[in-house]
């Protein structure tokens, strides 16, 4: 488990991993932080924040020096091995050591674990992904799986954990700048053509932007429109108060939210919806692919109004009528669309409680895992899966005497992104966004349990009570970001993005800690 | 017959039974009809309530259905004298103890009364002079209402808090015997304890010991109608995982959240989120 | 596996330094091997979870009381959650969780029924006048000697006021006793003594035989257990053995739990002759393939607890435990764990629980011990008295083992005499004498005979016409009675019979589990009908309501044998219409 707290993220996943470490299964943790996740594992790593890469080539290194590389798998199935191991060779368990943190041997016993079990996952969440070179992190991941052939197969594989409900189901669904639903590409011809002819209109061919490259758009002014539907990137993007103002300085902003959301605040038009899944019905995709229904529960309140009823009233309102818009109906378009989607009939869905794609044909019973096809003979007709070579690269917040601290945030278990729904419940174990520091780093700055401390990124500056915290290592420190009302933990955080995925680097700023006290007198 | 089977008689007609499965299995399977009550089909069975005990020809004493697992050859009777009299004690010892006005047999979806009355137990008879479980009520928080007045200790909850789903052990039996009683450490305030209001517990517990805030309220003030409610099933807005939840709707007003035992994700299980999440919907506070 | 959540209370240094005796200085559930690097895990955590009962002795010797702060210390140390550990902390006798605001030893005093009747709840209430800390206690063990009691140490050793005396065994020196026969001529506490007077010969010829053969030969001498339940222990062995033949590890346990009430001969055994069971643990490890011995002793048993410390301490030193113990290959130790008053933890399936640093509750059965025992790997359960007999056996041969006892009833059967008789103590006698014969060996009763209890609490009650009744497993069964572990607790009719049934009633009451809803609720209700003192036709036919549930119903033998004594009193009219 690597850069993820699933303890406290996705709970119910972790039900199903205990049930895995009650029948034995090992697990190592790998996180800056001894998180309630890595207290249940059998050994944690606790890597320098941003220097996955470097313990993963490390891995990788060790795996193939110590000959438990699955030749035959990587023969078969893989392609670029003698490039990734002349990456990987100058990454000893003596550099991995002093690039991480983590001593060799925890290193080698981990490499070792790792490629000599019968099954293995990895799994990780915004660990990996909310740095600058995410897109190298995931890879670097990868490139461990297909050395060791724990992939495609039950009970191995690669497990990325999706945030949001239905994130995975927005990008199946084309909600991502290049794809059309079922990741066919924006650019193909004739995948847009079979779109364009049952929507009775051409499409545009050239992919749009990512949401980071939209602001970037915004700064230089080519960008002056935005149309925003349940995001409330005013509180959730990293340095929010630059966010802030790009969006107050749009000629337009509409908003469509089921709250008045700081976003929306700044909008021009609010077009107030209705809760999709307890006052609307439809689906939403989990992160393992699977496909499940929502059912309408209550009524909307007085207003407020279903997304796809808004959406079909502006395209009425711009000249197209689309006719009834049932979710049944959008669905079975879609289906027709969207080859991994064909088999799952809505009454399917409803009847075996959700399927997981790909799901071709009504007779097709679901993919619990992918990547099978690298086990078959003639991989399925692909091309063999290529390892990637990536460099380990720290954070871009490099510590300085200025700023000696690191700062890496997450998320607490009662609470979710910037609190607006989550905040809707009294919950008894919440505390706020406090910034987590260790007792060495407390004591060596004179801190408090308690005390209220100004921390001072490159980017801004925020008051934070102070939470003496062993489970850290010394120098690093840790906050949630849900309660923006109350502390901008995000006016700290770096927007410095992969370019590839367009996700911030939330995981790794360099701040300071100052007495309040001191900098008022 | 084959590997994967096995085949018993149940009061006189044949039954199979896949391996590993339970009598109370080939109960179900038979049409039998069994009371069960500290059973879930989502949990370990503690086999303590003893209510659905049958009569295994070559056993000496009763057996416990719900946990006893089928074996070729076994011949059970479920409605013999002994079993009829066993069951009724037991329901008969619990209404002289516990106020089991709300309890219920979760896997029939009806009272614990309809048993009582079935097997004729009388509460009454051992007098009103009877020591019966006394515990103040619990309410520490705006999530949970906990009066174990109504446990019948059926380890419930204590299974689903630890390692049965939740592994948080914020409760568990302590004290002996007739003072046995479910409890945190030093019997802490549950906020000042390792809960996390998963709601699990409470989604167990068939006997109201254990209740959310929003249902006790409402049958406080003699408005809990679940004849007017219904149950929409949906998934939860929070992370990736995909729960499933079912949104128990009383005068459009959400009034519970559970979820299914049966689903393959969350085998009937929460978190914190889910569970309580919904709130922002209908905000009430 | 858990999260866990360890509140503000801290523990003492003196906490802190009395768990580590335990312990160990270092912890090793969760190794912190590097500031970067910290090793748990669910493995770890169940191999230490087992020192959670000694943890909390050391706590409650320590300050009289386990401590929030001190109970914390041991959940963060062998990362047990700390509601469990409460859990177990309140399950036992010996234990207090809240705080006695004094710091004083408690002397507990047993008010059961041989004690009841010699003065008990007067001692009790003398001595509570006099200031002191007392606790009313079930059987202490020490029925002999009535009134008995116990005094748990503070900061320092438990004690047996009544161990500073002497002790004898009425048939001291008799050497055609098989049993007993060490007793009072070799010394306890040095293991050539032991040599000397014939120890380890049944060892050398045990592996003269091999396993296999000694399986046999246990299983045709028609050996039964003497823990109460009386199954054949060649065929628990056997099993055993079959299960470590497929490649398992298996344990062997002694229980000298002994807490029936009336029961006292394991203690006897123990105290005098500690190496005998050493030597028989061995042979029982050596027949069935185990590797680990434990033997679980209650916690009233100071004197009989340290002389086993040292045996077994004096077995190791002498290269009969440790590695290739049992030949090459075969490695053999044993481990003692101490109960902290329960009564039900002398069943089997409880009693691994409560090794197991769980609460003591019987597990429901099948699967057996056998299959499923300690750490849920196979384990051959026995009495010392079961036990000690192989010794024997091995030395004299079967057919010289047979000469004795009856056909279903071999060999010789150890009884506790206690209550109303002359000259009360430890006897053996071969099965198949008669009640009236074992009588006036303990030199006949005293006054005029009302009733004999036999077997303890769980056993029943029976009168004068079962004088006559030979005493063996198959003739007490045909009279509607039982041996169980061999108690004779003899009731004249100066005693208030009624107060002794009442006070068994109570006894199961207060020794429930709670866990199943037959015994927990049926011995109270029990209780509170018997303890009324009013029995109407009414309320005894409401007892055999109960007693046929809780027979019926209940999960162990607690449960299963809760109204035996009550039901046998009513029978035979000492309480009830017909007094
Ligand atoms: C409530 C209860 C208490 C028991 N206590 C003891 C005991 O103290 N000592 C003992 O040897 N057996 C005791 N037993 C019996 C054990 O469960 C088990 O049958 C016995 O240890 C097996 O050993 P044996 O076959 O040598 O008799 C008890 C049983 C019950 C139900
Ligand atoms: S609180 Fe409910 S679930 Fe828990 S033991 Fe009592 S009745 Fe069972
Ligand atoms: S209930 Fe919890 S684990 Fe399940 S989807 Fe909702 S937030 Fe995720
Ligand atoms: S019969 Fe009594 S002692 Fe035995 S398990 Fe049941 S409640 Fe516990
Ligand atoms: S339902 Fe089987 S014992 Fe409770
Ligand atoms: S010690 Fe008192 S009855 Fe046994």
């Amino acid at each position: 488990m690597w850069g993820s707290n699933a303890r406290e993220a996705h709970p119910i996943f972790f039900h199903h991993l205990m049930k895995g470490l009650n029948n034995g299964a090992q697990m190592f943790a790998v996180d800056p932080r001894r998180t309630s996740s890595a207290k249940f594992a059998d050994v944690w790593l606790g890597l320098e924040v941003g220097s996955d890469i470097a313990l993963a080539n490390t891995i990788g290194r060790e795996i193939i020096d110590a000959g438990l590389v699955n030749t035959d798998f990587v023969a078969h199935s893989t392609a670029g091995f003698e490039q990734y191991k002349a990456s990987v060779e100058a990454y000893t368990l003596e550099r991995g050591e002093a690039l991480t943190g983590v001593p060799s041997g925890a290193i080698r016993e981990l490499a070792h674990s790792y490629a000599r079990a019968d099954r293995a996952q990895i799994l990780w969440t915004l660990g990996i992904t909310e740095h600058h070179n995410a897109v190298d992190n995931v890879f670097a991941l990868c490139n461990l799986a297909l050395l060791t052939g724990h992939i495609g197969r039950w009970g191995s594989g690669l497990v990325p954990l999706r945030g949001q409900n239905n994130v995975q189901g927005g990008g199946d669904m084309g909600a991502l700048p290049n794809k059309l639903p079922g990741f066919q590409n924006v650019d193909d011809r004739d995948a847009l053509g079979r779109f364009a002819d049952v929507y009775g209109v051409d499409l545009n061919p050239v992919p749009g932007k990512h949401l980071t490259h939209m602001f970037e758009a915004m700064e230089s002014g080519e960008l002056t429109c935005a149309y925003i539907v349940g995001e409330n990137p005013a509180d959730s993007e990293a340095n929010t108060s630059h966010v802030r103002k790009l969006l107050s300085e749009l000629d337009c902003l509409i908003v469509q939210d089921i709250f008045l959301t700081r976003t929306a605040e700044l909008a021009d038009v609010v077009l107030p919806a209705s809760v999709a899944w307890a006052e609307s019905s439809g689906t939403v995709t989990s992160s393992e692919r699977r496909v499940q229904r929502c059912h309408q529960a209550v009524e909307a309140p007085e207003g407020a109004r279903d997304d796809i009823e808004i959406l079909a009233d502006l395209a009425r309102r711009l000249g197209y009528d689309w006719g009834t818009t049932s979710p049944q109906e959008l669905w079975d378009e879609l289906r027709s669309l969207s080859p991994p989607h064909a088999g799952m009939s809505w009454e399917r869905l409803e009847a075996e409680g959700g399927l997981q794609w790909p799901c071709p044909s009504t007779d097709h019973p679901g993919s619990p895992f992918l990547h099978g096809w690298l086990w078959e003979d003639d991989l399925a007709g692909r091309a063999p899966a290529p390892f990637t070579a990536v460099e380990a690269a720290g954070p871009l917040d490099r510590l300085t005497d200025e700023f000696p601290l690191r700062l890496t945030t997450g998320r607490a278990l009662d609470s979710y992104n910037t609190g607006v729904l989550s905040g809707s419940f009294n919950s008894p174990i919440r505390y706020g966004d406090e910034i987590d520091v260790h007792p060495a780093d407390a004591e060596r700055l004179g801190i408090a349990d308690g005390e209220l401390v100004r921390v001072v990124s490159p980017r801004g500056a925020v008051d934070l009570g102070v939470r003496i915290q062993p489970d850290l290592v010394p120098g690093l420190t840790f906050t949630t970001f849900h309660f923006p009302e109350l502390a901008d933990s995000n006016l700290l955080t770096n927007d410095a993005y992969d370019a590839r995925s367009g996700t911030s680097e939330f995981k790794a700023a360099s701040i300071r800690i100052e007495r309040i006290g001191d900098c008022d007198g | 017959m084959n590997n994967s089977s096995v085949t018993i008689t149940i009061d006189g007609e044949t039954v199979e039974v896949d391996v590993g499965r339970t009598i109370l299995d080939g109960c179900r399977s038979a049409g039998v009809d069994t009371p069960t009550l500290c059973h879930g089909d989502n949990l370990t069975p503690s086999n303590v309530c003893r209510v659905c005990v049958v009569e295994v020809e070559g056993s000496r004493t009763l057996v416990p259905s719900c946990s006893r697992p089928a074996e070729e050859g076994m011949v059970v009777a479920t409605d013999s004298e002994r079993v009829r009299h066993s069951r009724k004690m037991v329901l008969e010892f619990l209404g002289s103890a516990v106020d089991v006005s709300q309890a219920r047999d979760v896997d029939h979806d009806s009272d614990l009364s309809v048993w009582s009355d079935h097997y004729g137990a009388d509460p009454t008879r051992y007098g009103d002079q009877v020591a019966k479980s006394s515990a103040p009520l619990k309410r520490e928080d705006d999530l949970y209402v906990r009066d174990y007045d109504k446990c019948v200790l059926c380890y419930k909850c204590v299974e689903a808090c630890g390692d049965d789903a939740q592994h948080t052990f914020a409760i568990a039996v302590s004290g002996r015997g007739f003072d046995a009683h479910i409890s945190t450490e030093f019997d802490a305030a549950l906020p000042d304890s390792a809960c996390v209001y998963c709601g699990n517990c409470v989604a167990v517990c068939p006997t109201g010991a254990l209740q959310f805030t929003t249902e006790f309220d409402l049958r406080k003030a003699a408005d809990w109608r679940p004849e007017d409610q219904h149950v929409a099933r949906t998934v939860c807005s929070y992370c990736g995982v995909g729960c499933n939840l079912e949104l128990h709707v009383q005068d459009n007003t959400i009034v519970k959240v559970t979820s299914p035992s049966d689903h393959d994700v969350t085998s009937g299980m929460l978190c914190i989120k889910g569970r309580f999440g919904w709130q922002y919907v209908q905000p009430r506070f | 596996m858990a999260d866990l959540y360890i509140s503000s209370d801290v523990a003492s240094e003196g906490e802190m330094a009395a768990v580590a005796v335990v312990l160990g200085p270092d912890d090793d559930a969760l190794v912190v091997e590097h500031e970067r690097v910290v090793r748990g895990g669910t493995r770890r955590r169940h191999a230490r979870r087992n020192l959670l009962l000694p943890a909390l002795h050391a706590l409650q010797n320590h300050a009289g009381w386990i401590s929030p702060g001190g109970l914390n210390h041991v959940c963060e140390r062998l990362q047990v959650p700390p509601a469990e550990a409460y859990g177990v902390a309140t399950f036992y006798d010996l234990f207090r969780t809240t705080d006695p605001g004094n710091r004083e030893a408690v002397t507990h005093v047993c008010v059961d029924g041989a004690c009841q009747m010699s003065g008990a709840n007067e001692l009790l209430a003398e001595l509570e006048a006099g200031g002191a800390r007392v606790h009313a206690s079930p059987c202490l063990g020490q029925c002999e000697r009535a009134p008995a009691t116990f005094v748990q140490g503070l900061a320092g050793p438990d004690l047996v006021p009544a161990d500073s005396l002497p002790y004898t065994i009425p048939q001291q020196g008799d050497a055609s006793l098989r049993l007993l026969r060490r007793i009072g001529v070799v010394d306890p506490t040095d293991i050539d003594s032991y040599r000397h007077n014939g120890g380890f010969a049944a060892l050398e010829r045990a592996r003269e035989l091999g396993p296999t053969e000694l399986v046999q030969l246990v299983t045709d001498s028609g050996l039964s257990g003497r823990g109460g339940a009386a199954f054949p222990t060649g065929v628990k062995w056997a099993a055993v053995r079959a299960e470590v033949d497929t490649g398992r590890s298996a344990h062997v346990v002694a229980n000298a739990d002994e807490s029936e009430p009336g029961t006292f001969k394991d203690r006897v055994l123990i105290e005098n002759d500690p190496f005998s069971l050493v030597e028989a643990l061995l042979i029982a490890g050596y027949a069935t393939g185990a590797t680990h011995g434990w033997i679980y002793i209650r916690g009233e048993y100071p004197l009989a607890t340290a002389r086993l410390e040292k045996a077994v301490a004096e077995a190791r030193t002498g290269g009969l435990l440790g590695a290739n113990a049992l030949g090459e290959g075969h490695n053999f130790d044993i481990t003692i764990r101490r109960g902290a008053g329960a009564y039900v933890c002398g069943e089997e399936t409880a009693l691994f629980n409560s090794i197991e640093g769980f609460r003591g509750e019987p597990r429901n059965k099948p699967p057996f011990p056998t299959t499923h025992g300690l750490f849920g790997e196979p384990t051959a359960i026995n009495n010392p008295e079961t036990l000690v007999n192989v010794l024997h056996l091995l030395t004299s041969g079967i057919s010289e083992y047979r000469t004795q006892g009856t056909e279903r009833s071999p060999a010789t059967k150890l009884f506790c005499l206690s209550g109303a008789v002359l000259t009360p103590g430890l006897y053996e006698a071969p099965f198949g004498i008669t009640l009236g014969e074992l009588l006036e060996m303990a030199g006949g009763v005293r006054g005029d005979l009302r009733a004999v209890l036999m077997g303890g609490a769980a056993g029943s009650f029976v009168d004068r016409s079962f004088l006559d009744m030979a005493l063996t497993l198959e003739d007490t069964q045909k009279r509607g009675t039982t041996l169980g572990s061999g108690v004779v607790m003899v009731f004249n009719t100066e005693d208030d019979i009624v107060a002794a049934v009442s006070r068994i009633a109570e006894f199961f009451r207060d020794e429930s589990c709670g866990q199943c809803v037959p015994c927990r609720i049926g011995t109270q209700r029990q209780h509170e009908i018997v303890g009324a003192g009013v029995l109407d036709a009414k309320h005894i036919g409401l007892i055999d309501e109960m007693a046929a549930a809780m027979r019926d119903a209940s999960i162990c033998g607690l449960g299963h044998t809760a109204s035996n004594a009550v039901q046998s009193a009513i029978r035979l009219g000492l309480i009830g219409a017909g007094k």
